[in-house]
């Protein structure tokens, strides 16, 4: 085929992983014994589509895979077969299986064949179980379809013929017989006949459908496989028998005996989902190179957005109109309006902003799975509620809260919820609950992770953190604080490190990760009830609660959320070291004054006394910012500075200020660079 | 203040758009030539993104002293850097006429869009590829890479830039401008 694949390939891969996620809590979702069909049918056009996107893309061990995954599918379908545990569980493999497979021919990396296999032997083995059963039917055809493609891997030499009947809506799927049959004259000699049998009268017509079937002789040494191709597209959307051709010519018009079932259809029966997987990847060709991302929006979300602008071009034309000939009595008229463009504007942005947003069920959706996994390899057993699915988050933030999501219930699962005997012992129900919840506070999305389980002994903590160094003994420490050192690297409280978690490493990581996103996680434990976890992100990562201020001429944001506190600097806590660097006595601590003046080249020194300082936290280190004038505070968008030029040590970016001018972002980790490698170089001049 | 920048803006585009309404001099490839004191140089015209009269820009500390700033471009940060200090050539008082050229720079695979200022506008010249003579190898300040070739126009040489290697290195993620 003339067309490049590649280009499609990052949407199969993304609907791919999509379409195992669906399968993986379609399968989650079903009970032993109680199929439900409508349930095992999505599950099914889920694999038909993956295998169908696999086929095109010559990936044959998925497309294997998938195969007997479907075949085992479709007699659970049936009926023909129970749904035990047992298959679901092996179900779920194959889906692990699948995502590997997947993963390692997007990534170009090997996967493991070994794993692929082993699979597809236990699923051919539970469908041949099954089969002494009883039924057989589909099995037989599907074997038969298998055996006659191996055989007819080369062509016999004599030419093929093609029996070719499209279904009715092949147009619609934007194919066009012509074309196919341009591509097969291109393998060799065709000759054609036409069957306009089907063709009613005139005025009965739809041209919109297809209602020819064609009979193709194809001459010459082709492989069986090359015809395929060229029916690639349409294989869902017409019946095709492809049969060799008899050299001497003989009396082929009779169906031949051995008709090959197309192989896809033997299995697949009615492939609802097929159509589906084809198009998008057929139309997507506007989609750039292999490395952008995507996002799906839902059709709603710019429906409103159409609305809205069209709302703004309204107050445009209004606001026009009045300027053309405005008078002072129409003043009020004329803040009416630009009170109505500031609302438009303000919804407008709300809105766009909405569409990087994706409901935090996308978030949710791994942790069924690893719940159900984990509740087996840790012998407990564990209820997971998921509320607020709908809730929605930027896609950025959401991508990178899964990992810390999963590490938080991981935990929850091995440390916080006790083993079922304990708890019975204890007088709780056998089964501990792991209630996730989601909302939107503020500015914020808070996610929360409950347990019932035994939660965080203070004492212990206290110990552990005594022992690690990290207080000093005698020192009063409220319970927010000493929850707070399980985010310290290094400290677990469980005595055994377990293949699940317990080896103090990761919560430190969880707090960095969120943080890094602007976000906070606080904890709160009562011992013999339960723990919960709060984590606070910002909505998106592309605005930011900013406190502006003056520095020389220039007006500089830092982001609030690192903000400690604002202050006057007092004479008396200034305190100098080696007669260069100036401390600030600030909370029984003496934190580093970065003059800002001075790192941003700017001329002027001075004393400090009563001028502005701003506390900032960064990474648990205190600084104070030396700043000229504090301004207000407000909602700044963030724009990229390396998008045109580079990232620079020290700003996060920049944003556009109402007046129209660029103020920079303060990125405080690289402020402290900055400072530190200026520090060095001074202190280089001093000693040498 | 946005109003009479873009009043600014309107007369400078007006000059080139008489430039181009006077009709290009010679056939060929477009290019947009300015000057910087009495030399001449040219920018591929494709390139050019917008023209706009010289406005404050940000500066960003701790950048080299050619880099002025970022400025904003309905709606995106661009970065503007001074072409006589990029030469090192001796640097003047920005006036009326002082322009930014806004161009886009191809650097590996990734685009950018960056600001050049010059002192003003000048022509726009339609240049064959064979009118273009290579610059000399020595005799120049300004790296032979950073010249596509020179060409004479009407008795003026004209430096046609390469902006790809002038800016590209500016914008490189570790380069340190020079």
């Amino acid at each position: 085929m003339s067309i490049d694949m590649n280009q499609f390939l990052q949407t199969f891969f993304e609907e791919s992983f999509e379409g195992l996620d669906d399968m993986e809590n379609g399968l989650l979702n079903m009970t032993a014994g109680e199929p439900d069909v409508e349930q095992l049918n999505d599950i099914f056009r889920a694999a038909h589509s993956i295998k169908g996107g696999a086929g095109t893309f010559g990936l044959n061990s998925v497309t294997d895979l998938t195969h007997k995954l479907e075949t085992l599918l479709d007699r659970l379908r049936e009926g023909e077969s129970e749904v035990t545990t047992d298959g679901i569980n092996l179900l779920l493999a194959s889906v692990d299986c699948l995502r590997s497979l997947l993963q390692a021919e997007r990534d170009g990396t090997e996967a493991d064949p070994q794993q692929a296999a082993d699979i597809t032997t236990r699923l051919a083995a539970m469908v041949d179980a099954d089969d002494d059963d009883g039924s057989s039917d589909g099995n037989a055809g599907d074997d038969a379809g298998s055996s006659a493609t191996a055989d007819d891997g080369s062509g016999p030499g004599g030419g093929w013929r093609i029996g070719f009947t499209p279904e009715p809506h092949l147009f619609m799927t934007g194919n066009d017989p012509l074309r196919l049959l341009e591509e097969l004259s291109e393998l060799g000699e065709i000759q054609v006949s036409c069957d306009s049998s089907s063709l009613p009268a005139l005025p009965d017509l739809d041209p919109e459908e297809c209602v020819l079937s064609w009979t193709i002789d194809l001459y010459g040494d082709v492989e069986r496989q090359a015809i395929e191709e060229v029916f690639e597209w349409v294989e869902d959307d017409c019946s095709l028998t492809i049969e060799p051709l008899e050299p001497a010519g003989g009396d082929t018009t009779t169906a031949a005996p051995e008709t090959a079932p197309e192989p896809e259809a033997a299995s697949a029966g009615e492939p609802a989902g097929d159509d589906a997987h084809q198009k998008p990847a057929q139309q997507s060709s506007g989609g750039n190179a292999s490395t952008s991302s995507s996002i799906r929006v839902d059709t709603g979300k710019i429906d409103n957005l159409i609305d809205m602008v069209g709302e703004l071009v309204i107050t445009q034309s209004m606001l026009n109109e009045l300027g053309e000939n405005f008078t002072m009595d129409k003043l009020e008229k004329l803040q009416d309006g630009l009170a109505q463009l500031e609302r438009n504007t303000r919804e407008l942005q709300e809105n766009v902003m909405r569409i990087r947003m994706v409901p935090i069920s996308f978030a949710y959706s791994r942790l069924p799975r690893m719940v159900h996994d984990l509740m087996r390899q840790l012998g407990k057993k564990v209820d997971l509620q998921l509320n607020g699915e709908e809730t929605e988050l930027d896609k950025t933030v959401m991508e990178k809260i899964i990992d810390p999501l999963v590490h938080l219930v991981r935990n929850a699962m091995d440390h916080g919820i006790e083993p079922p005997e304990k708890r019975a012992e204890l007088g709780k129900p056998e089964t501990g609950t792991l209630e996730m919840n989601a909302y939107h506070k503020g500015g914020y999305i808070v996610i929360e992770i409950n347990d019932d389980g035994g939660g965080i002994s203070r004492d212990r903590l206290l110990n552990k953190a005594r022992e690690a160094g990290l207080m000093e003994n005698g020192s009063e420490l409220s319970d927010e604080q000493v929850f707070d050192f399980i985010f310290h690297p290094g400290l677990s409280t469980h005595d055994e490190a377990t293949d699940v978690s317990g080896r103090g490493v990761g919560m430190d990581v969880v707090k960095r990760n969120i943080k890094a996103l602007g976000g906070n996680i606080t904890v709160n434990s009562t011992p013999g009830k339960g723990t919960r976890f709060a984590i606070h992100l910002p909505l998106t990562l592309s605005i930011l609660d900013g406190q502006l201020f003056r520095v020389g001429d220039q007006v500089y944001v830092v982001p609030l959320i690192s903000i400690m506190e604002s202050l006057q600097m007092q004479g008396g806590k200034i305190k100098r070291m080696a007669g260069t660097s100036e401390l600030y006595e600030w909370r029984d601590d003496y934190i580093p004054i970065i003059r800002l003046r001075e790192l941003f080249n700017e001329a002027g020194g001075g004393d400090l006394e009563n001028e502005l300082m701003v506390v900032v936290e960064e990474d648990d280190r205190y600084v104070g910012l030396h700043v000229d004038e504090l301004l207000g505070q407000q909602q700044v968008v963030i724009k990229s500075l390396k998008s045109n030029y580079r990232p620079v040590t020290g700003f996060a970016g920049a944003t556009i200020l109402g007046n129209g001018t660029v103020a920079l972002i303060l990125d405080i980790a690289g402020l402290l660079e900055l400072a530190q490698a200026r520090d060095e170089v001074l202190t280089k001049g001093a000693n040498n | 203040m946005s109003e009479s920048a873009s009043d600014k803006t309107n007369s400078v585009a007006t000059t080139q758009q008489d430039a181009a309404l006077q009709g290009t001099v010679g056939d060929g490839d477009q290019y947009l030539t300015f000057t910087l004191g009495d030399e001449e140089y040219g920018v591929d015209i494709l390139r050019v993104q917008e023209i706009r009269a010289w406005d404050t820009a940000t500066p960003i500390p701790n950048t080299p002293p050619y880099v002025k700033g970022v400025i904003n471009m309905r709606g995106t940060i661009v970065p503007v850097v001074d072409l006589r200090e990029r030469f090192g050539m001796e640097t003047l008082e920005y006036t009326q006429f002082t322009v930014v050229v806004l161009v886009k720079v191809i650097h590996g695979n990734r685009e950018r869009i960056m600001g050049l200022i010059v002192d003003a506008l000048s022509e726009v010249y339609g240049i064959n590829e064979d009118q273009l003579r290579p610059p000399p190898e020595f005799g120049t300040v300004i790296r032979t890479d950073f010249i596509r070739g020179l060409a004479t126009m009407e008795d003026k040489m004209v430096i046609v830039l390469d902006v790809d290697s002038l800016l590209g290195e500016d914008a490189g993620v570790g380069g340190d401008g020079d």
